[in-house]
């Protein structure tokens, strides 16, 4: 399954770092940050749990830019 | 921006301040609402960055005017540092306990508590203050060309009039309409799904989709596809897919997730910037260390204050921030630019591939031509009528579906009368016979015309397609039907030539003659006809292998049948793109219109915006080596280290923006 979230992070390389981290997070299978367009895209893996897997990506996001904003909705 | 000017107000309160507060308040404020007048509208948090520079740039400044020296010049200094530097020091320290320790506020911490250290308070807020300084201008600028790009591509349509029973027009969200429901679109407005006019008439705009300034004109019946702007008339339209599987949203999604796939420059940046950092610190830990060791060892004045401060400004001068800034942005500039011309390219990997761009194959039907038949020619034969001749045709075809009758009757115009013709027999890869009004009539290739018994006379055409007809036994002429060559295929062409591709070459599945024709009118290099799709694909893995590593072979076509070869080649190109699924799937770049122009100025785009980025590679490795050099050596100071960092970013990211105006045909 897909998603996409609205994101709000300040510098380009933030943003790789985001996605860096994201894609690392379990329940994940692909993770992307457009800077540009400021959304997060992930690919979750079949059956994960969207909701308990999106608060792990914020937190391992936060960790490696903490200024960064993920919007959950 | 009203919260952030309270809070001023507080502070500026319990320094009993009251009136100057409130004065730099508006003033702060009045300087907001100038800039927001000029289009530069700030976040939030630029807007309370903005102020904490400010306030610190009058803290410091009145400070050093105050005759102070030592412990309290710096209790003095140590306030607007804070001030202006505090978020810094806190990413810093967050990124030393979470792994991510060699990042540029590492470094502006380090290289500002280290000029505290060595007594240098005056240049240890002024590096911060100007990072910050830097920070924001380049904020800024980046996310006002983000938000221009973004607008450039944003053709998402808010809502979707819905009428009800009662007669009443209701605003909902697009994605609520269901499929086969009936939408209202007044003159102004977006089409916000995909559907068929039921009633009403109108010019829709279209360049959005295609960047084509041509109106088209729709009347019930007519398929429309969102993303449209209507520009006259109301429309009711019966919406055929949901909002989600509609062209407009289709298109968004393709645009928004184009930054994901990332040139081999931009990978190169983002492990270039791993490799970078650490290896600066290092560097600059050694420039601190060794020199005044050597004078130790060799018996001198170790000069530690001198060697440290080098090391500092050397740290300072190594950030690598323009690079990681400007290359994105430069490649979404491209793609933006290109996407506003109706060019979808689906990734800067793809923009990057195209501007080396050495082979442009091109599949004929569709793409070169209009892929319709019509016809061309009326031949007829001495003492008949061209009215005999083509009436002839279309009652002798009446009752076949071959893409050739279908033109035939066309051309014709009229609905033939069907009771007028009996006995209809189609030959397959002949023609067909049968009767009209009685009379044996017969119509078809030369073949037929053999079988029947008669004599062809007068020239034969070299293209398109040839029906004979016959009556009674009598030859009565021919009718050439061809596919018409797109009216700026030939100059598309010309103009690939003149950019330097090397080799144009067309694959068909039509006939040698044809194709032959097609590429002598045109003055392409090579052509191979006859093909089956599989041959096709056979056809550009030659071309492939024939080729130079650094040399990329472009595809283009229409993106129905091609997939297999727009998949195989190094970039694939369709055409067309308006509700066709496939072409978007399957290819790497779409063209929104059908017009093979769009090529030319796709290879021109990309091949401006590659030159950007390697300006800007150049220009920020150039600039900073050589300072990183004479900072090194002693000659660089503090300021000018900080222009090397925050000017160059700044340069760098204003050259970044020139992607976003296409560049003229030369």
């Amino acid at each position: 399954m897909k998603k996409t979230y609205k994101v709000e992070v300040d510098c380009a390389n933030c943003a790789l770092k985001m996605e860096e981290a994201a894609g690392k997070v379990e329940g994940i299978l692909a993770a992307g940050v457009n800077f540009m367009t400021q959304k997060l895209f992930v690919e979750f893996e079949e059956g994960a749990d969207v909701d308990k897997v999106m608060k792990q990506v914020v937190k391992a996001c936060r960790k490696v830019a903490s200024d960064c904003e993920i919007y959950l909705d | 921006m009203q919260k952030s000017s309270v809070g001023l107000r507080n502070i500026f309160r319990l320094t009993g301040m009251r009136a100057i507060g409130r004065l730099s308040a508006s003033l702060i404020a009045y300087k907001f609402d100038c800039m927001e007048k000029r289009g530069l509208n700030m976040t939030r948090k630029q807007k309370k960055v903005c102020i904490r520079i400010i306030m610190a740039a009058v803290l410091s400044v009145g400070f050093a005017l105050l005759p102070t020296e030592g412990y309290i010049s710096f209790c003095l200094f140590v306030i607007p540092y804070l001030v202006v530097g505090y978020d810094i020091l806190k990413k810093a320290l967050w990124g030393i306990f979470h792994g991510e320790i060699f990042d540029e506020n590492f470094l502006m911490a380090v290289a500002t508590v280290g000029a505290f250290c060595l007594g240098d308070y005056k240049e240890g807020v002024a590096v911060m203050l100007f990072y910050q300084i830097g920070e924001l201008f380049q904020s800024v600028a980046v996310g006002k060309s983000r938000r221009n790009i973004a607008a450039l591509m944003d053709i998402r349509p808010d809502y979707a009039n819905v009428e009800g029973e009662d007669g009443a027009v209701e605003q909902v969200d697009p994605e609520t309409v269901e499929v086969g429901g009936l939408i209202l679109v007044r003159p102004g407005e977006r089409i916000p799904i995909d559907g068929v006019v039921e009633e009403g008439s109108g010019v829709l705009n279209t360049a959005a989709l295609t960047g084509e300034s041509l109106p088209r004109e729709v009347a019930p019946g007519d398929e429309v596809f969102s993303g449209c702007i209507n520009q006259s008339g109301v429309l009711r339209i019966r919406t055929t897919k949901p909002f989600g599987e509609s062209t407009v949203s289709k298109i968004l999604e393709l645009v928004e997730s184009s930054g994901l796939r990332k040139s081999r420059t931009e990978n190169f940046i983002t492990r270039f910037a791993r490799y970078y950092t650490p290896c600066v610190c290092v560097a600059a830990l050694l420039l601190a260390v060794l020199p005044p060791l050597w004078g130790l060892c060799t018996g001198g004045d170790p000069l530690w204050g001198v060697w440290i401060t080098r090391a500092l400004t050397f740290l300072v001068i190594s950030c690598p921030c323009a690079l990681v800034i400007s290359i994105p942005l430069s490649f979404f500039g491209g793609i933006g630019a290109a996407s506003a011309r109706g060019i979808l390219v689906k990734g800067s990997n793809y923009l990057e591939a195209l501007s080396k761009a050495k082979y442009v194959v091109f599949d004929k039907t569709g793409t070169l031509t209009e892929g319709v038949f019509r016809v061309v020619e009326l031949c007829s034969a001495e003492g008949i009528s061209e009215e005999e001749l083509l009436e002839t045709a279309v009652y002798a075809e009446s009752y076949s579906n071959h893409p050739i009758s279908r033109s035939l009757q066309e051309f014709y115009g009229k609905t033939p009368d069907y009771s007028r013709v009996s006995d209809v027999e189609e030959i397959s890869g002949r023609g067909i016979r049968g009767y009209l009004d009685g009379q044996r009539i017969c119509a078809g290739n030369l073949k037929l015309m053999e079988e029947e018994g008669i004599s062809c006379k007068g020239m034969m055409p070299d293209k398109g397609t040839v029906v004979h007809v016959a009556a009674e036994g009598r030859y009565l002429g021919h009718i050439l039907i061809a596919d018409k060559v797109k009216k700026n295929a030939a100059e598309t062409i010309a103009t690939l030539k003149k950019s330097g591709i090397r080799r144009i070459v067309m694959l068909t599945g039509d006939s040698k003659r044809v194709a032959e024709t097609v590429a002598g009118e045109l003055g392409l290099d090579e052509v191979r006809a006859e093909l089956l799709p599989a041959d096709k694909v056979k056809a550009v893995e030659e071309l492939l292998e024939g080729k130079l590593p650094k040399e990329n072979l472009v595809f283009v076509g229409d993106g129905i049948n091609d997939a297999p070869v727009l998949a195989r080649a190094d970039i694939g190109i369709a055409m067309g793109a308006m509700g066709s699924d496939a072409a978007i799937e399957a290819a790497d770049i779409v063209l929104m219109d059908d017009n093979p122009a769009k090529i030319g100025l796709a290879i021109r785009i990309s091949r401006k915006c590659l030159g950007i980025v390697y300006q800007n590679i150049v220009l920020a490795l150039g600039i900073k080596g050589v300072c990183l050099i004479l900072g090194a050596v002693g000659i660089a100071n503090m300021w000018m280290a900080i222009f090397a960092d925050v000017g160059v970013m700044v340069l760098a990211v204003l050259n970044a923006i020139r992607c976003l105006r296409v560049p003229r045909d030369k």
